[in-house]
Formats: C-alpha cells, structure tokens, sequence
C-alpha cells in the first residue's frame, strides 16, 4: 500500500513529495492529510487521479489550519480521535501569508494537530510569486530583478518562532535533504497533545532555478550555510539544532540557484549578499550552529 | 413547553436539541447571543458529546465546520452580515464538496456604512452560492426549521448546505411564546447523521479534488439537480413536521387571500405578519388583497409562486435588500417565475438598515397601486430626500 | 456513451498509479544490482517513489521501476556507492551523421 505516489505530477526533481511521503510513512498511514491549494494539492488531487493512500482533503488556499481543527474536533466529539493523526501539508504561502490567521487560531486553542509547511520559498503553484517565506535577493515575478531592484528586499519571516510564541509544545524547522531528521522529528511531534509545527525547507526545481541532481545538494548547503539553521523546540525550550563543523559561505549556496544568480552582478547585489551572510551568521550566533 | 423566550434561546435550544458533533462560531452582532447561549450550553454540559469552539474568526469557524462536516460530524455554525460575507468562500466550497452544514444566519445589513440592523442584504448576496435558503416570519417557525434544516440537508438526495434566515434583533431579540421542543420529538423526526462520504482512516477517499474542464461543468450541474430534489424533499418534511408537531408551516409559499386578490403583496421573513395583518384588515373592508410569503428562496419556487399569483394582476414586493445596478433581488426572481404572465410587478424597497417598515406604508402602498397611483417600477419608500455631497 | 460516474462532491479513492509518469522524462535510472548495498538512500529520496527494495534468496537490493521514474537523478546523486546509472531513453537519442 503506498501512502503517496506514484503517478502524482510533481516536477522531476521535486522537494515536497520527500518530505510528504516521509511524514505518512513514519506515522504508519495513520494519518488524516489536510492541504491548502498550492503545488502539492495540484499535482496530487486532480479528480480520479487521487494520489494519496491516506484520507485526504483539500479546501481552501488559506485555511488548512482551521479545517484540521475542525476535523480534530470533529474526531473527539466522536470518540474517534485513536484513528489517526491529524497532519497539515500547506505550503509557505499558505503558511506564512494568506493563512497565518487560521493556522494562529488553530495554535492558539492548541488542536491537536501535526502542521507541516513544506517550504520551497515562494508561490511555486503560480509560477514563483514572492511570499513572505521567500529569502532577501530572490528573484521572483513579483519581485522581478530590474535596473533599480535586486529581486526581493526585506527578510524571510521566522515561522517557527511565531510557532513557539504561540506556546505550542512541539516547533521544529527540518530539510529534505536530511529525510531521517526530518521523520524523527515528525515522529516526536506525535507524542505531543496539542499543535505542533514543522517546517521542512524542500527545493522547487523551476521556481529555483535548479535541477533534479541539485535538489539534495542544494538544501543540505541551506542547512550547511547556517541559511536554513534546523531547530527543534520542546515547550518554548530550545533543545535541539544541528551543529556545523565547517560553516559555509552563503555564496556556495547561491551561487548554484537561478534566483540568485543576478546577485554576482547587480549593483545591489553585494548589499544582499552580505545581509544574507549576516543573516546566517546571526541565525549561527543565535542557536550556537558552530561546532 | 410553551414558553415567552428570546428568538437567539429559541434558536440556541434547537440545535441543542438537533444533537450536533461541533458548533464552530465567531461573535457578531446580532448573531452573538445564540453563540453565547450554546456556550452557555455547553459549559454546563448540556450539549452532550457535542464540541462547542470558539474560532478566530468567521472564516475559521466555517473552515471549521467544514472540516468537522467532512469528517463525518453534524456540524452547525451561525452569522450575520461580515461574517456572512467573511465566511463566503468557505461556504461556496463547502456547498461543492455537498457538506451538509446547518447555518443561522441573523440577518443584518451589510457595511459601509457600517449598521448593525436589520435588512436582508447579508444572506441575498450569497444566494447562488449552493445553500438552500428559508426565509422565517417568527422564533416558532426558526424553532421548528433547524432541526428540519439538518434532516433535509443531510437527506441522500440532497447533500448541501442549509441556511435559516431570522431576522436580526426583529426576531433574534423579541420576546415571542415559542411551544419549545423535547428531545424525544426532535429523535423521532431526526435520526443521527449518516455521512455518505467522510474522512476515514479505513477507507481513505480525497475530499476537495479539483476537476479539469471535462469534469468541472458535471459537478456544479449536479448541485442544481441536488437543489431540485430539495425542493422535492422538503416538501416531504413540511408534511412529517406538521403530523409530528401539529404545526403547518406550508410548502415553499404560503398564499393567503391570494385565489381572487387583484393585488398580492409579496414578502419574506419578520415583515410577513405585518404584511398579514393589514390584508386581513383590507379584507374585512371588502378589498380584493392578498399575500405571498415566501419561505424558500433556494431553491426558488418558481412553480409555486407562478400558480399562487396567476389570477393577481398586480404584485407588490417587499425588497430588503439590493442588487445595486439591477432590479431588486426578489423582484427580478418573482418576474422571472411569472413570465409571460400579464402581471405588474412593483418593486418596494425599504427598511434597509433597521429602518421601520410602518403598517401605514404598506396599507399606502397597496392602497396606491390598486388606484393606479403608482408604476410597476422599483421605488423606495421610507426614504428621505437626500443629495449627496461630493465635495 | 456510458454514463460518467462523479463521486458526489469531488471526492475521489486513490488512482494515480493509472499515471504512467515514467513516459515524462528523458533520462531513466538503472541500478547495479551487483553494486548496491541495499542501504535505502534511494528509496527514501526518490519522490515518486519509483524504487523498491527486493530480495532474491539473500541478497537484497533496489530497482527502479521504470513506469514511474522520471528522471530526475535524485537517486543518483544520494547513491553512495555509485551503483545507479542514468540512462537516456532510446527515443532521445539522437544520431549524429
Ligand atoms: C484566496 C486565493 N488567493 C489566491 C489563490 C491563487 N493561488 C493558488 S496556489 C497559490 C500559491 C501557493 O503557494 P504556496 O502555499 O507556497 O504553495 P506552493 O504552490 O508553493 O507549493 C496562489 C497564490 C487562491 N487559490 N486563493
Ligand atoms: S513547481 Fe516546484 S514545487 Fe511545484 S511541483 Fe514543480 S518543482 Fe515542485
Ligand atoms: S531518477 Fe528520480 S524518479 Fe527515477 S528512480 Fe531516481 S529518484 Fe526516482
Ligand atoms: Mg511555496
């Protein structure tokens, strides 16, 4: 029985469906999978090609946080709630923009509910618009690069401190390209009563401007640059990041994505390559990255 | 039990006794006590196994109810005018995914202006939406349609969202004696929801997919043949509610004085005694006058109203809300079912706002159109003189 | 014409493995049986999933099952005893002259 896939239509090369398949299979099916619109939803639920092994449902762009809390309520009303788990698969837009409220509520009156962000740092489902996800100097169609821009100024809002200020028991940041983390953090999400948040960074190939053989690479170098730093709060406690012996330069990580490519030219470009290295240097001074 | 409530207690009571899972719901004005009541409710233990949430917002409270619905629980929310309007997308795909959710809608204007009154402007704007609307003329009638609201929502044939329109502070905060249910009428004419499809570990469906071109049309069109068998449907409950409870609400109209009336007023909602009240007066004076109150407005009972008002040759309707660029809402749909008919029909809008509908208005009115005093043509009444200022 | 079935509402039970999206890319992967050590690195990576693990009496391995690679040389790149080779697929290949 698989859980998820094949035959879904994801781009070859694709992050998300690493960490999707990963989440179910490490909850052993047991799972009631709730989506927000975006590119997981496209490529997994058109009509009598239903991708997913487990019960699924998708409602809105913006409110897969309440429609979990809704199923989990449901559940308990019912004495249901031994079935399963009740896991959110929404993406950074849906996260971080245009369903923050829902997913606060949910938070807030702490439903017991697994949310997974799959990251991929942008709009992919329509074609690569801006979300505030998205990294300072990334090129997107809302944040073109021009003569006076250099792609998207301002910062990547920190999701899963917002998580933790919600005092939810359980907040993790996770990659793709470390998939054992990732499942273990998932699992230890389930041993907790109430919301839990996880946030698992997955390349898009198209809107990144990568391909297939770089999806790994490239978001291991997130993690390796201090960029993408995998955190792990129990309680509002830090107890877990992972350490880096040797600290990358951001530019190794850059360097390899079509969205920042126009950073090694553009006159602003230094400006943001060094406001990205004092992002990760500020994220490694926070957690004590360095080994 | 006949008792003197609150038409929000009197509603409050009835999806208590309609055993829902989860109530999900956000204040506003003038929904807020019917919420209040099942927290109430609920904080004493009087819901049973039923989950009462307070949502962070009307949005959240639909999603809410939608997910709960999905999951297979009896899932009830209320709202009026925002929240309504705050929840509409919610709501129109909770209508495509055939969730049988129950609404109470405290109908209220809609902003700007802001006005926290009476009209009806809030549940007519999302009208097309796949919900079916009823129309209530008192706290009895609200009573006796939730529980109603579940079981035709929840029938197989059906499948859709359900709405009961109460009138705002008109209804929702008078005073009326209301003969309030027991539990045991409400099980034998309610049985526990039976979803056909639901979110279940053991035998996993998608709920939600998206459809490409050549599925899409079929879906909705299958939401238009849901709404006709409704009509068909609820038809069937009026008459097992009546037997039940002894009390006959009627079909999807209810034609008073209509068989011979040169003239028809045509109203829905907490105008209709009113409205009854002065034909009856008329009556006693000999005029030849009559009423059409409108319970149904989704699916719209066209037949029916068509066959009520064949003989009038001229229809007042009491419009409470707009359709800003167009003919008033109910006007353009009560035109449509009387097609090819020789009637006039006279469009009047008023008491938009919790503006008062006075009885001397109506009597004026109908008085004036069996003179011939006035056009068949929207006209609003109870309306001040006024210039905008553009400065 | 046969009627066409709707499950009410859009809802619809798993029935994408009818996706045959190994037709997708240009390239397929080929694992060495002789060469892989049966660590799961590719089967845990690859998105689709189009690798399994088998076992023939006692030795065990990964294969590719080529209905639904798409190519992407996620396998290849986590492989880490390069026993996964990526091949293009007859039709792409081209003849110089
Ligand atoms: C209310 C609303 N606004 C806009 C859209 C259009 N829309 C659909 S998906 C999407 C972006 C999804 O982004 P994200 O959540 O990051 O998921 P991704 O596609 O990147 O996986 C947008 C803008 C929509 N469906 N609904
Ligand atoms: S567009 Fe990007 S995120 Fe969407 S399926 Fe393709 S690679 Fe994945
Ligand atoms: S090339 Fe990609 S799709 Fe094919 S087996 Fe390897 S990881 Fe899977
Ligand atoms: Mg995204």
């Amino acid at each position: 029985m698989n859980y998820f896939g094949p035959g879904h239509g994801a781009c070859p090369g694709c992050g998300f469906p690493i960490a999707i398949r990963g989440a179910i299979e490490v909850l052993d099916g047991k799972v009631i999978a709730v989506n927000s619109t975006g590119c997981l939803e496209i490529v997994s639920s058109m009509y009598g090609r239903n991708t997913w092994g487990v019960p699924y449902i998708h409602s809105l762009f913006e409110n897969a946080g309440a429609v979990a809390a809704g199923i989990e309520t449901a559940l308990r009303a019912m004495k249901r709630d031994n079935e399963a788990h009740v896991v959110v698969f929404a993406g950074d837009g849906a996260t971080f923009d245009i369903g923050i409220g829902t997913l606060s509520g949910m938070m807030d009156r702490d439903h017991n509910v697994i949310y997974i962000c799959y990251d991929n740092e942008a709009y992919q489902n329509t074609g690569n618009q801006q979300s505030m996800a998205t990294p300072p100097g990334a090129n997107t169609t809302t944040t073109p690069v021009g003569k006076l821009k250099p792609g998207k100024t301002g910062r990547k809002k920190d999701m899963v401190e917002i998580a933790v200020a919600h005092g939810v028991p359980y907040a993790a940041s996770a990659s793709i390209a470390y998939p054992k983390d990732f499942q273990r953090k998932v699992k230890r999400a389930a041993e907790f009563e109430g919301s839990k948040y996880i946030q698992v960074h997955a390349p898009c190939v198209t809107g990144w401007g990568i391909d297939g053989k770089l999806t790994v690479e490239v978001s291991k170098l997130a993690v390796e640059t201090g960029l993408y730093p995998l955190v792990e709060y129990e309680y509002g406690k830090l107890v877990k990041v992972k350490k880096l012996k040797q600290r990358k330069p951001v530019e190794e990580y850059l360097k390899i994505q079509r969205r920042f490519r126009h950073l090694f030219k553009h006159e602003m470009g230094k400006e943001i390559l060094e406001q990205l290295q004092k992002i990760a240097d500020e994220n490694a001074e926070k957690y004590g990255l360095d080994a | 039990m006949r008792k003197v409530v609150r038409g929000f207690y009197a509603i409050a009571e009835a999806v208590r006794l309609s055993k829902p899972n989860v109530i999900a719901a956000y204040p506003i004005t003038p929904q807020t006590e019917i919420v209040e009541n099942l927290a109430e409710m609920y904080a004493n233990g009087e819901l049973g196994d039923a989950e009462y949430v307070t949502a962070e917002s009307e949005f959240g409270a639909a999603s809410m109810v939608l997910g709960a619905s999905a999951a297979g629980a009896r899932a009830f929310t209320a709202t009026s005018s925002q929240g309504l309007l705050l929840m509409s997308e919610v709501l129109y795909n909770a209508a495509g995914m055939r969730l049988p959710i129950v609404l109470v809608i405290a109908n209220r204007s809609v902003s700007a202006p802001l006005s926290i009154w009476n009209d009806i402007q809030d549940s007519i704007s999302i009208r097309d939406a796949g919900i079916i609307q009823l129309y209530v003329e008192s706290n009895q009638e609200a009573h006796d349609m939730i529980p109603l609201a579940f079981k035709v929502a929840e029938n197989r044939d059906v499948l859709l969202p359900f709405m009961v329109c109460v009138d705002g502070f008109k209804l929702t905060h008078a005073y009326e004696p209301v003969d309030l249910l027991d539990q045991e009428t409400v099980d034998k004419f309610l049985p526990p929801y039976n979803p056909v499809v639901k979110l279940d570990v053991n035998n996993p469906v998608a709920m939600g997919c998206y459809a490409p071109p050549p599925y899409y049309m079929e879906f909705r069109v299958a939401m238009e043949y849901a709404m006709e068998r409704a009509s068909k449907v609820m038809l069937q409950e009026f008459k097992k509610w009546y037997k039940l409870t002894g009390r006959d609400w009627g079909g999807h109209v209810v034609a008073e004085n209509c068989e011979d009336a040169e003239v028809v007023v045509v109203a829905m909602g907490s105008v209709v005694p009113l409205v009854r009240e002065v034909i009856s007066r008329m009556r006693q004076d000999g005029k030849r006058v009559g009423m059409l109150k409108i319970r149904t407005y989704r699916p719209f009972p066209s037949r029916e109203i068509r066959k009520a008002l064949k003989n009038a040759g001229k229809i007042i309707v009491i419009e409470r809300a707009l359709s800003i660029g167009a003919e008033p809402p109910v006007t353009a749909d009560v035109k449509s079912a009387l097609f090819g008919l020789n009637s006039e029909v006279y469009p009047v809008v008023t008491g938009l706002g919790g503006r008062d509908i006075p009885r001397e208005l109506v009597e004026r009115i109908i008085e004036d159109v069996m003179k011939g005093k006035i056009k068949p043509e929207k006209r609003y009444e109870g309306l001040n003189e006024f210039e905008e200022v553009i400065p | 014409m046969a009627k066409m079935k709707l499950y009410i509402g859009a809802s619809s039970p798993a029935m994408s493995s009818e996706m045959k999206t190994g037709d997708w890319g240009t390239e397929l992967a080929y694992i060495d049986k002789e060469k892989c050590i049966a660590c799961g690195q590719c089967i845990t990576f690859c998105p689709e999933p189009a690798t399994s693990m088998v076992e023939e009496g006692d030795k065990k391995y990964a294969v590719v099952d080529h209905d639904y690679c798409k190519g992407c040389w996620i396998c290849f790149t986590v492989c880490p005893v390069d026993a996964i080779e990526m091949k293009t697929k007859e039709i792409y290949k081209v003849e110089v002259c």
